[in-house]
């Protein structure tokens, strides 16, 4: 046993056993919750920014969850990807606490793309699978090329991220996280500092994205990509999470007065 | 860059102006002239002082850049017991003055390494380059820490969320962004050290400063001498921050590329 470790050195070992663990972990998650969220609260001091949230996501499923700013979406996100605590109720994900999850299991894409900038494009990519799961650098390279084609810019490659377009660097932050070959990925408010003509670019990524079968939660005001790509849309206020229901019903049927005023507000224009 | 050698050319004639406007009797240039061969004896004695005064400032310079990492890092731990080694080293060293600082590390840390049983004397050299480089590190450390906290946040968790450790995030991603905006007010600390290394000359250290001084005991023409040794300070000085600007030029230039 040691000599066959040896013979593919720990990193390939690790690699295998990672891979094998995710397949078994994709197998028996099939059809179950990704994420369970029970009565999470979480306060700012003295002010509350999460009331009793409670949200099952299955496996494999798309969530988009929109609401007024300040309702405490961004907080749900940042939970989920362990970047901030909250003080009361569990959060779960397939089973397994936040902090106990493998290097890079949640993928995470910012509002402001958070690029490192005094990378280039190749090397923000490779920094995760090198560092954190000890890849060989041609392997990495190899794995980095195929996510930015997959992002369609290729060519970008051997550029730092400030010479890119908005859209440009988003697209490279999300080929970033799945680098780290996620078992589900976080989107908040990926849009929000976009202009205009670039939001569909990152969007057709996303939905490309969504079609593999990636399990996903995008905070989004993008009602359009919502309607076409979530399995349900949860709407947030106050901290709370007041409504959720499939595209379908949400923007034909909302239950809730404060959902459909919301609605009615971001739609009209 | 230009600016600064404009300044010191005009420094320079100002110095010229006051020797020339001076009452004939002031000025006494013959104990460095060096065409005769006294002066040129005293020139070369001064300048042998350069040697000393640059390797305690490197040595010391390197070791306070060291050391302030050291004491930096643990400013950014989640825990406040951790943190607070920090703050005690900073606000400490801080708050002690150079001159008795010198005293202490030269007089009396012998003495209390004699009583641990280490039987050590600290010549002047390693007198003056441990007092620098302990005195500096509290205000290297300082500049660590501003600078690091000056990369965005989003940084940091971007890092987090690719799986990085928090050693590997500060490794590959904050601290080779950190260092653009450290490196200004780490050559400011540089210049600092290399003109506080005058202090060595107090406790028989034979650097530009002693030399000077000696040299006015023996031919007492403190005006001509103490001018020179500011030239001097004033040469070393501008040379550095010429390599500064050099390496700042450098590197924003990798930036863009």
């Amino acid at each position: 046993m040691i000599r066959v470790k040896a013979a593919l050195g720990w990193t390939a070992h690790d690699q295998l056993n990672r891979s094998r663990a995710k397949e078994q972990v994709a197998n028996i998650n099939q059809g179950k919750h990704a994420i369970t969220m029970a009565q999470v609260s979480k306060w700012y001091d003295d002010f509350q920014v999460l009331r009793d949230i409670t949200l099952d996501v299955d496996h494999g499923e798309k969530l988009v969850i929109c609401g007024p700013s300040g309702s405490g979406k961004s907080t749900v996100v940042r939970l989920l990807a362990g970047l901030e605590q909250h003080q009361k109720g569990t959060i779960s994900l397939y089973g397994q606490p936040v902090d106990s999850q493998g290097r890079g299991d949640i993928g995470m894409v910012f509002q402001q793309f958070n690029l490192f900038p005094h990378l280039t494009v190749l090397d923000n990519l490779m920094l995760g699978p090198m560092r954190a799961l000890g890849m060989p650098r041609p392997e990495a390279r190899d794995r980095a090329m195929a996510y930015l084609e997959r992002v369609r810019i290729p060519e970008q490659a051997d550029k730092r991220p400030g010479q890119l377009s908005g859209g440009q660097q988003q697209r490279v932050a999300i080929a970033r996280s799945l680098c780290m070959d996620p078992k589900l990925m976080l989107f908040d408010e990926p849009t929000s500092a976009l202009d205009p003509e670039m939001i569909a670019e990152v969007l057709e990524v996303m939905e490309d994205l969504a079609r593999d079968g990636m399990t996903m939660i995008c905070v989004t005001h993008e009602m359009g990509f919502a309607r076409r790509v979530a399995d349900r849309i949860a709407f947030m206020d106050a901290g709370e999470i007041v409504e959720v229901e499939p595209p379908e019903i949400a923007f034909s049927a909302p239950k809730s007065a404060r959902f459909a005023q919301f609605l009615d507000k971001i739609l009209k224009h | 860059m230009m600016t600064k050698f404009r300044l010191s050319l005009a420094l320079l004639s100002l110095f010229t102006l006051t020797a020339c406007a001076a009452p004939p009797g002031t000025w006494g240039w013959y104990v460095i002239d060096p065409t005769t061969s006294a002066g040129w004896t005293n020139i070369t004695f001064l300048l042998r002082g350069f040697s000393a005064t640059i390797q305690i400032s490197v040595i010391a310079a390197v070791a306070s850049i060291i050391i302030g990492l050291l004491v930096a890092l643990p400013a950014f731990a989640r825990s406040r017991w951790l943190r607070l080694p920090n703050r005690i080293y900073v606000e400490f060293i801080r708050a002690i003055p150079l001159l008795p600082m010198l005293f202490w590390v030269f007089y009396g840390l012998p003495v209390v390494l004699r009583s641990m049983g280490i039987d050590l004397n600290i010549d002047p050299f390693w007198g003056a380059v441990i007092t620098l480089a302990l005195s500096d590190s509290a205000f290297t450390a300082e500049i660590f820490r501003s600078g690091i906290q000056s990369v965005p946040r989003g940084q940091a968790e971007a890092a987090q969320t690719i799986g990085l450790t928090r050693a590997q995030a500060m490794r590959y991603v904050i601290l080779p962004q950190a260092v653009r905006r450290i490196l200004p007010p780490l050559a400011n600390q540089f210049i600092y050290i290399v003109k506080m290394s005058a202090f060595a000359s107090v406790i028989g250290m034979a650097e530009l400063t002693r030399r000077a001084n000696e040299l006015v005991v023996t031919e007492y023409r403190p005006l001509e001498i103490y001018t020179l040794l500011i030239l001097e300070y004033l040469v070393l000085v501008l040379i550095i921050s010429a390599g500064v600007r050099w390496l700042e030029r450098k590197m924003n230039a990798d930036e863009s590329r």
